[in-house]
């Protein structure tokens, strides 16, 4: 007899072998990405209380952040289009998943590696962005000649473990996709759930952009 | 899409045991050689910690006679101490070692899900001990900082080794939460998808219980550690103002701006109090295991026990500002975390009122790691009852720069996991080595540490009640403290080089052990849980054999009404023999 209610919910998530019907290496991607949101979260807060707790005056991230075509500057535009670029890449991983489950190696190998160029493009616009503030605005992690110097050390760290995090993830994919199609996982049984957890690692990065884009530059 | 448990496949991947020395004993993957690898390395910078130790107590039992303890050193030998016990001993030793050793054995799995990983997390721990003592050597020495670390006094001049004993200290942190990372994952899946037949998660023993819950709260809280070592080693290096304020150094201005201190301390106890419960819930859950098996009785209300075990780990991370009374907050937050605090009480004083009980009309063996773990009961109640004048708001303000704050930290976070330590080590010892150790010098250690550490610590709540601050290098002449005072931290210096100096009877203990010990049986104790049931004493590669075991009971079958035995191993069919309580359902 098994037990109902709450008594079943608990029995239920305490079975035997296993909790979750899934990989091991899904079940770990779940926990450390539960792990590294904690990390974001407090390089968030942190940037939070440092930029109420400042007396300087904080730019206003719509005018820093804007870049001209010629004419009038268009308020987060490169943001923006960053933005758009990372959750295409989103699009793009979720449909390399769904390929690979089909186990259509060519489809997979492509949309993985339009993910990766994705993401690589991503990096590029940041370091763009990057050089933009500190070659033409002088802002400096330890200074900043618009006001709060918090500025500055907040942007550059938390943009830069955050693109530490795409980096890494353009890296992971394209050795993904390169075993893909070698066929390196058909010789271990033509298993493709590898494809799934580099995506979970993926549109959790893509997440925690959403999270700085809200509160970096909207704020 | 059903995946298939590892326990449920028809035939297993096949293993390749290792074949040289150095893949067998070095660059293992083995998780049982990498749980040694961590303990004995956790337990050698555990004896430097104790030297510190031993050191500071001679400086503050005889000021003004020891020339080679200067202020400087003092308050790095203070730092170095507390990091070292509590993150690179006790969180290494319980999750690293223990962890390792007893989560695939007692769920009844091969190994750790990725050991390739598991060897990394030791290598990348190691490296980060390597960088730790290597800040000793560096110019200015290691960092004086406390072992709080708190800005701006960390980082600026005047506080010892700011040059690059605060780096090193800071990156070594930093080493440290990746190489746990890589551990912690390891546990925390195995526990939760690679048991074998028949172990529902309420059939663990509750020694995985706490382990589990424990690794579940590092993950969580060691990234508020990360990012504050970030943020100061950026202060530092390339003078960023996370938590440095606008503060002038010595007449000069060292360019900071705005920052605030008080972040890093929310920081720093956002991980600091959890770390607390990193350390202490495997030692709730090795202690009921060793009680329960000693005294022959099964655990008293197991479903209970796991459900405090889950309370305290949630609540943990709702209590950290207890910690920061004295730095000036919102009184309502006070009110908010001192309430918090004293709920904890309810979970634990359950664990505590279960642990007596279980002993209640026990059969009980004074073995030597029955002593231990009745050991930590004292000890234990000792501590969590002091705790319970900290966490007021109201009394924690007198007390909190007094010895009683470390009277209280060291009975409840210092000698009662280090006890449980020393039990666990004496009863898995026979499993892990093959061999028996002294039962005479083991009796022996016990009983001088328990009532040493009771003479070093007793008088140390007292000097706390007398306002003796704690952090000063010498008191000097001061007059609302009477003269006794001195005899009296002299009294406790005594104790506690005995207790350090007592500790050789452990290692000689161990040699004693290793080199003339007696074969072991493999179930020394009639224990229930699945470690003690391996063909091979000590376990092979592979811990099982060929086949892996079937669980058909929880791990608390002992003296079951109407069996011959006065155990029932897990994995012994129901048909077989009856079950007592027991608690699973089996899918």
């Amino acid at each position: 007899m098994e037990p109902s209610g709450t008594q079943g919910v608990v029995s239920d998530f305490s079975r035997d072998k296993q909790v979750f019907g899934m990989p091991w290496g899904k079940a770990m991607m779940w926990i450390f990405l539960l792990s590294d949101t904690f990390i974001f979260s407090c390089f968030l807060v942190s940037y939070m209380t440092v930029r109420i707790g400042t007396t300087d005056p904080w730019p206003v991230p719509s005018e820093v952040f804007a870049l001209s075509f010629g004419g009038d500057p268009i308020p987060l535009i490169l943001i923006a289009i960053m933005t758009f670029i990372l959750i295409t890449s989103s699009g793009t991983m979720a449909m390399a998943v769904n390929m690979g489950y089909r186990k259509d190696r060519n489809k997979t190998f492509w949309l993985m590696a339009a993910t990766a160029l994705l993401g690589a493009s991503f990096v590029g616009m940041q370091a763009f962005e990057w050089t933009k503030l500190i070659v033409d605005e002088g802002v400096r992690p330890w200074s900043n000649p618009m006001g709060a110097a918090q500025f500055g050390a907040s942007f550059f760290m938390i943009t830069g473990f955050h693109g530490l995090h795409v980096s890494a993830g353009v890296i992971y994919l394209m050795v993904v996709a390169a075993r893909v199609r070698n066929g390196f996982y058909e010789k271990r049984g033509g298993n493709y759930e590898i494809v799934e957890i580099a995506g979970l690692y993926w549109h959790f990065v893509d997440l925690v952009w959403v999270f700085i884009f809200a509160f970096f530059y909207l704020w | 899409m059903a995946y298939v448990a590892i326990a449920d496949r028809d035939h297993e991947e096949e293993h390749h045991d290792p074949q040289t020395f150095i893949t067998k004993y070095v660059w293992s993957q083995d998780h049982k050689v990498i749980a040694i690898q961590y303990g004995a390395t956790a337990i050698f910078v555990g004896v430097i910690a104790l030297v510190l130790s031993a050191m500071m107590r001679l400086q503050l039992g005889f000021p003004d006679t020891f020339s080679f303890i200067t202020p400087e050193n003092y308050y790095q030998f203070v730092t170095m101490h507390g990091m070292i016990m509590v993150i690179y001993l006790l969180t290494a030793l319980f999750l690293g070692g223990f962890g390792n050793y007893l989560i695939p054995l007692m769920v009844g799995s091969r190994d750790m899900v990725f050991p390739y990983m598991n060897m990394l997390s030791f290598w990348v721990y190691l490296l980060s001990v390597i960088i730790l003592l290597a800040s000793f050597f560096v110019p200015g020495g290691a960092t004086g900082a406390g072992w709080t670390l708190y800005p701006p006094q960390a980082i600026m001049p005047g506080t010892p080794g700011t040059d690059w004993g605060i780096i090193l200290m800071l990156a070594s942190l930093g080493v440290f939460i990746v190489a746990f990372t890589m551990g912690g994952l390891n546990y925390v899946t195995t526990v939760l998808q690679a048991r074998c037949r028949g172990m529902t998660l309420m059939r663990m023993p509750l020694s995985i219980w706490g382990i589990f819950m424990a690794t579940i709260l590092g993950l969580l809280a060691f990234p508020a550690l990360l990012v504050s070592a970030i943020m100061m080693l950026l202060d530092k290096t390339i003078l960023t103002s996370f938590f440095m304020p606008a503060i002038s150094s010595m007449g000069a201005d060292p360019g900071y701006t705005g920052g605030s201190p008080i972040l890093f301390q929310h920081l720093f106890w956002f991980f600091g109090h959890p770390e607390v419960y990193i350390v202490a819930l495997p030692a709730f859950g090795i202690v009921s295991d060793l009680l329960s098996t000693h005294a022959r009785k099964n655990i008293f209300g197991y479903r209970m026990m796991v459900w405090a075990i889950i309370a305290i780990g949630g609540l943990s991370f709702i209590v950290w500002a207890h910690h920061m009374y004295v730095s000036g907050m919102n009184p309502y937050f006070g009110f908010f975390f001192a309430t918090t605090t004293l709920i904890i009480a309810v979970p634990t004083a359950i664990k505590v009122y279960n642990w007596v009980l279980t002993l209640w009309e026990g059969n009980i063996h004074l073995r030597v790691p029955m002593l231990f773990a009745i050991g930590f009961i004292f000890t234990f109640i000792h501590g969590g009852l002091t705790g319970l004048f900290l966490g007021n708001v109201t009394i924690d303000l007198p007390l909190s720069d007094t010895y009683f704050v470390v009277a209280h930290f060291h009975m409840v976070m210092g000698v009662s996991p280090i006890l449980v330590v020393f039990g666990a080590i004496y009863h898995w010892w026979p499993k892990i080595t093959g061999r028996m150790y002294n039962e005479t010098l083991g009796k022996w250690h016990f009983w001088m540490t328990f009532l040493g550490t009771y003479a070093i610590y007793l008088p140390m709540h007292y000097l706390g009640f007398q306002g003796v601050p704690r952090r000063y290098f010498a008191m000097g002449d001061t007059d609302f403290l009477p003269a006794s005072a001195q005899d009296l931290n002299a009294a406790i210096t005594m104790s506690a080089l005995f207790v350090a100096a007592t500790q050789i009877l452990f290692f000689a203990n161990v040699i004693w052990s290793l080199t003339r010990g007696p074969k072991a049986d493999p179930n020394p104790w009639d224990a229930t849980s699945l470690e003690w049931q391996t063909p091979d004493t000590p376990p092979k590669h592979g811990n099982w054999g060929h086949d892996l075991p079937e669980v058909h009971r929880w791990a608390y079958d002992y003296s079951v009404p109407g069996y011959a035995d006065d155990f029932i191993p897990q994995n012994v069919p129901a048909d077989v023999a009856p079950a007592g309580r027991d608690h699973g359902v089996e899918h």
